[in-house]
């Protein structure tokens, strides 16, 4: 044999056979592996609705509750706090959220279904950390035309108390509101909104 | 005693001869330049330092728990129970900050001496391979404590993966193995970084030293030294064989480097919260985020490049390819330096003021990724002003000055191939000058 002998061509389509069957064996053999990465049963499992009771919180309180291993928060609003909302939307990226995640009931202003108390997702849609409430008093801290919501320390992304995202922020959207409902004046169901309403 | 021991040699030489071979082709007559100075001990130190890496890594093993609830507690375990635990992981800790100082220190050598060009691309592309496979190794490693910036971190890092349109969501549950970064995956990340990514690491480095001694090592002055050979041995007349001479100049260098991380081991092991961050002594907490949060400092150059880049049509994702074209990039440097000559002795003005301009903009880079974007303060213009209105998205100072740095990161390479070709170059020597 060598390399100037004429092509024997069956035992080249052979080759060709066995190396293709050879390798979509492989590819199929790879599938468990691949697949073995995926949440297991018992990760889907996990994640029923919450309820918060918010009967003992004060006004500017921020309860954090879990959800589907989340942080979500529920912050009992003041009426500055709420008025505030009006005096930022300009400098807002999305100030009408429209591409933004939120149930249809909180596409609104306030983004919730009762002004005072807001509901959202306590994770930063940029890249997943979760920020902290800065109140307007911390205007040293955040510049002079603060008037008060949340800052994201990982990369530097502000929102306001409705969990609008600021411009200039790396975070390209506002903070995702989960489906949630009144299930009495003093309890919020968090993870379903099928209940009442 | 002697004559036995080479009897000895002999018998094992007759039945396998390769053994001698390999020894021979890669050490004692491996002929290498004879005017290497001191940027060449890097290569070296960042194989004893895998090295040390592997042993340390193993004896952890033999004490960590990779399982959410028991991971944090056995690292305090390791460092307070264990025989010689303390010492073991820090280490291994100190040991990942100085494998990236070695190898950042290596592939700056590369860009004095211009050690990626011809005929050496294949040697400088398994190194960027070796450079990014560190990279994830260390990420991995780094979830392990279970520790707030353990946490926060690998959260962050998998979701850059997330951003990535269409299938990015997917792609980050399938690397998470949860909807949250859990005890799925801190397992998974455990049996990547112990034995996946150092294969691949052993694999890599094989690789980059075989393809060195293919084509032969490059030097200070970037001429090629097998341009001359003595006529009767056929060795090159400005190499010397590597082992004994090279083998002995890197012992020194070896015992320098061991002399530095020894003192940092035993004086400050976590070196003031840059080798291991204040905040990981803090348990994993999936519903607090640090106040400040912060890569290790090898990231943190291509964390600026992350944070510098704003958001475009609702989504995150041109920052994320900002960072991933910046570290990639890397591989087509042999093809964008267009320079006639390698060594920065004989580049003219163009190319040693880009390359000094690169080098304090990284640096730059990476001191602004350890800190808050509102660290240097704010710009004072008004909202209503033409700068505030159309200019200035955001007023901190710190974000702008980090996109300068990214846009001169990037011009670095992107005007490589005209300033390169229109530098004024000094003619080559010859031979090697020492």
């Amino acid at each position: 044999m060598s390399a100037s002998d004429p092509i024997d061509r069956t035992r080249r389509n052979l080759l060709v056979a066995t190396s293709l069957a050879g390798g979509a064996a492989s590819v199929g053999a790879a599938v468990p592996f691949v697949v073995s990465m995926w949440p297991s049963e018992r990760a889907k499992a996990a994640g029923a609705p919450v309820e918060v009771d918010i009967s003992r919180m004060e006004p500017g309180d921020l309860k954090v509750v879990e959800w589907r291993g989340k942080p979500v928060w529920v912050v009992r609003r003041t009426k500055e706090m709420v008025d505030s909302l009006k005096v930022v939307a300009g400098k807002l990226t999305d100030p009408g959220s429209r591409a933004s995640a939120q149930p249809d009931y909180a596409k609104n202003e306030q983004r919730a279904r009762k002004p005072e108390f807001m509901v959202m997702e306590g994770v930063c849609t940029h890249l997943g950390c979760s920020p902290q409430m800065k109140t307007a008093a911390a205007k040293g801290e955040m510049g002079a035309d603060w008037t008060g919501g949340f800052y994201c320390p990982c990369h530097g992304s502000k929102f306001d108390y409705a969990g609008r995202v600021f411009k200039g922020a790396p975070a390209p959207l506002n903070l995702p509101v989960p489906p949630h409902v009144y299930v009495s004046d003093t309890t919020i169901l968090i993870g379903d909104d099928k209940k009442g309403a | 005693m002697a004559g036995r021991l080479m009897a000895l040699w002999d018998w094992f030489d007759s039945r396998m001869p390769s053994v001698g071979e390999e020894w021979r082709k890669h050490a004692a007559e491996y002929y290498a330049p004879k005017n290497f100075n001191f940027w060449y001990y890097f290569g070296s130190l960042a194989m004893l330092v895998l090295g040390i890496q592997i042993i340390t890594g193993i004896f952890l093993t033999m004490h960590y728990k990779p399982d959410a609830n028991l991971a944090f507690g056995s690292v305090e375990y390791i460092m307070r129970d264990v025989w010689g635990g303390w010492i073991i992981r820090y280490i291994h800790s100190t040991g990942a900050s100085a494998f990236f100082v070695v190898v950042y220190l290596h592939m700056f050598r590369g860009l004095l001496y211009g050690s990626y060009k011809r005929p050496r691309e294949l040697v400088w592309i398994f190194g960027v391979l070796i450079y990014l496979t560190l990279m994830g190794e260390a990420f991995f490693g780094y979830l392990l404590p279970w520790g707030q910036m353990s946490y926060w971190g690998a959260q962050v890092i998998v979701n850059l993966f997330g951003t990535i349109p269409f299938i990015g969501p997917d792609l980050a549950l399938w690397i998470r193995g949860d909807y949250v970064v859990g005890d799925a995956t801190l397992n998974r990340f455990f049996a990547l970084h112990v034995i996946a990514f150092p294969l691949v690491l052993l694999g890599l480095v094989a690789a980059h030293i075989l393809a060195l001694h293919d084509v032969g090592s490059n030097n200070p002055d970037g001429v090629e030294i097998k341009k001359h050979k003595d006529p009767k041995t056929g060795h090159p007349l400005d190499g010397i064989p590597f082992h004994p001479y090279y083998t002995v100049k890197d012992l020194v260098g070896a015992i320098v480097f061991l002399v530095i991380f020894c003192t940092i081991l035993f004086f400050t092991p976590e070196m003031g919260g840059y080798f291991l961050e204040y905040n990981n002594f803090i348990p994993a907490d999936p519903l607090k985020t640090p106040p400040h949060i912060a890569p290790v400092w090898y990231f943190t150059p291509y964390y600026t490049i992350l944070r510098a880049v704003p958001p475009l049509f609702n989504s995150q994702f041109p920052g994320v390819l900002a960072m991933g074209v910046a570290t990639m990039i890397l591989f087509f440097l042999p093809w964008l330096d267009r320079s006639p000559v390698k060594s920065i002795r004989y580049r003219g003005t163009l190319y040693k003021s880009a390359l000094g301009v690169f080098v304090v903009a990284f640096l730059v880079l990476g001191y602004l990724g350890t800190e808050p974007t509102t660290v240097w303060g704010q710009f004072p213009a008004s909202d209503d002003s033409f700068f505030g209105k159309y200019i200035l998205d955001t007023k901190d100072v710190a974000t702008w000055v980090g996109r300068l740095g990214t846009v001169i990161y990037f011009l670095f390479f992107f005007l490589m191939p005209w300033y390169t070709a229109r530098d004024k170059c000094q003619p080559e020597p010859d031979r090697v000058t020492m």
